[in-house]
């Protein structure tokens, strides 16, 4: 197999590792280092170990936008998937950074509760754009990609677009971090610290946009990654967030490689969709999260 | 550093809190500010913060309109210590105070051996160092002020704003805050504004500010400004004060 990956292997197995697995496998690590990333960002600057690109909405949002342009642009699909999916990610992210201001001291709630209405929103608006498009029928599958979560590598192009974007989504991300630590007693007291809590909170929502979008784009809706990923990290390594954000990365693409192979293998030949495995191993996970967090709140 | 607030007028949306507030804050004095819930007390330091930008009048640091000043340079100059300090993240002790550097970080976000040395005083002034490594979830509420006190004197500022620092604390501690304040304001020169409930412990200043309904009803020395018709007017009934060295002793009444 190293043979095939250095193109010295015979045809077939060459092509086989080289296009097709070689690219689902780098497809995977982007997600999964996009999600967490992103992931470790959110959570920082709503200084809730809650949030994550999809509990806040910000996935769902990113799929409306990237089914929408599905739906809409027809042969120029590909290309504007991921604008789509970031112009989606990064509209859900500011209504839930809205959302969370107007809580107060109860943001860990509000902002669960408006990424459970943003994401039934965005559902309904999803559902709709299918049952009334009967242009859909020859994308169905890709529809459904986008919905379930399948890390899908429809050309080279994209793959190297979505690579690019989450490179610049990871530099921002650890840039930003040293003033999202200093979000650590909330957003007022970052401004006293010095922080320009305006302009962080924007390039904080765009990176996050960023990464959300790339990730939508590649696999779809993928859950608790973004979620669980950041919090294992930062108990092993700490809370501060520019070793977490660069942590979370690797070790979000190293769970994603792997779950995306456990999609592959659990039900062969048929494959599942790589959310199926995050989502079953992740929500339990997030519920016990979630039970530990409101002891500790008290 | 002198902090001049002059006619300043303030609120959120449509509610104004403060009316016409005039108050100054040298260098070396400590000031205390006392009046009943929803008095402005807050607001009266946020201004001085530049987090709520005053409708009238102005608010000024050495001449300088605070909301002339980038955040970056307000973070140098004032300090502020907040209400709050709950993180659900398990910081340690180190890198809470060395928050209050954050403001002197450079592009790529490094700190310099200045900083370095600017979180281990403030950590030995709070007596926090033996603690520099705990993670801050395994602290008491005490210590967890002490930690916030700390990570605001990191900022090295000449003004320093506190908002109800003893609230949490025992009266041991409660005390040695007091002093502390006291101890920046003549070792340091640092100009100290804090919002204390306790009027006896408030009586601890240098002056004593009193908020009522957004003005400012009376401003000077502890034993000038809290006497027993003050006490009345501004918190009601049921107050006895005595004088007890020098400074009022405010205690409650109950045969009233």
């Amino acid at each position: 197999m190293l043979d095939a990956l250095a193109g010295r292997g015979d045809a077939v197995t060459t092509t086989i590792v080289r296009d097709l697995r070689l690219p689902r496998v780098l497809a995977a690590a982007l997600v999964g280092g996009a999600l967490a990333a992103s992931g470790a960002l959110l959570q920082g600057l709503l200084r809730n170990p809650l949030a994550d690109p999809y509990v806040t909405g910000a996935s769902a949002g990113g799929a409306l936008g990237a089914v929408g342009a599905l739906a809409l642009a027809g042969a120029a699909a590909p290309t504007l998937v991921p604008v789509a999916a970031f112009a989606g990610a990064l509209a859900a992210v500011a209504l839930v950074w809205r959302i969370a201001r107007l809580g107060g001291p109860t943001t860990i709630l509000t902002v669960l509760l408006g990424g459970i209405v943003l994401t039934s929103f965005a559902g309904a608006i999803v559902t709709l754009i299918i049952v009334a498009s009967d242009r859909l029928s020859l994308r169905l599958r890709a529809l459904l990609d986008v919905l379930v979560g399948g890390v899908a590598v429809r050309d080279p192009g994209e793959l190297a677009a979505a690579a690019a974007i989450v490179a610049i989504g990871l530099a921002g991300a650890l840039a930003l971090a040293p003033r999202v630590d200093a979000y650590a007693f909330g957003e007022e007291t970052a401004a006293t610290l010095g922080v320009d809590t305006e302009r962080t909170t924007l390039a904080v929502l765009v990176v996050t946009a960023l990464l959300t979008g790339a990730a939508v784009a590649l696999a779809g809706l993928v859950a608790f990654v973004g979620l669980v990923v950041p919090h294992a990290v930062r108990g092993l390594l700490g809370a501060r967030h520019r070793p977490l954000i660069g942590a979370s990365f690797l070790a979000g693409a190293a769970v994603l490689v792997l779950a995306d192979l456990g999609a592959r293998i659990a039900l062969a030949p048929a494959e599942l969709p790589v959310g199926v495995i995050t989502g079953a191993v992740g929500g339990p996970f997030f519920l016990a999260l979630l039970a530990r967090t409101r002891r500790v709140a008290r | 550093m002198t902090v001049q607030l002059r006619g300043v007028t303030a609120g959120y949306g449509d509610r104004l809190v403060l009316h016409d507030c005039d108050l100054s804050l040298a260098a070396g004095e400590v000031v205390s500010v006392v009046g009943p819930n929803g008095a402005g007390k807050s607001t009266l330091l946020r201004v001085i913060a530049g987090l709520v930008a005053p409708r009238g009048g102005t608010a000024s640091l050495d001449g300088t309109p605070v909301g002339a000043l980038r955040r970056a340079d307000l973070a140098r100059r004032v300090a502020v210590v907040p209400q709050s300090f709950e993180t659900l993240f398990p910081f340690t002790v180190r890198e809470l105070v060395a928050l209050g550097r954050t403001a002197r970080l450079d592009l790529l976000g490094r700190s310099s051996p200045d900083d370095a040395a600017a979180v281990v005083r403030a950590m030995e002034t709070l007596e926090l160092t033996v603690l520099a490594e705990r993670r801050v979830d395994q602290l008491s509420g005490g210590e967890r002020q002490r930690v916030v006190l700390a990570m605001a004197l990191a900022q090295e500022t000449a003004v320093l704003l506190l908002d109800e620092p003893t609230v949490h604390l025992d009266p041991a501690h409660q005390l040695a805050t007091i002093a502390l304040m006291r101890r920046l304001a003549r070792e340091r020169g640092l100009a100290v504004l804090a919002v204390v409930h306790d009027l006896t412990l408030a009586a601890l200043a240098d002056r004593v500010v009193v908020l009522a309904a957004g003005r400012i009803v009376r401003d000077g020395s502890p034993l000038d400004v809290i006497d027993a018709e003050l006490v009345r007017e501004v918190f009601g009934p049921g107050w006895h004060v005595a004088v007890h060295a020098g400074r009022p002793l405010v205690h409650p009444d109950l045969g009233h």
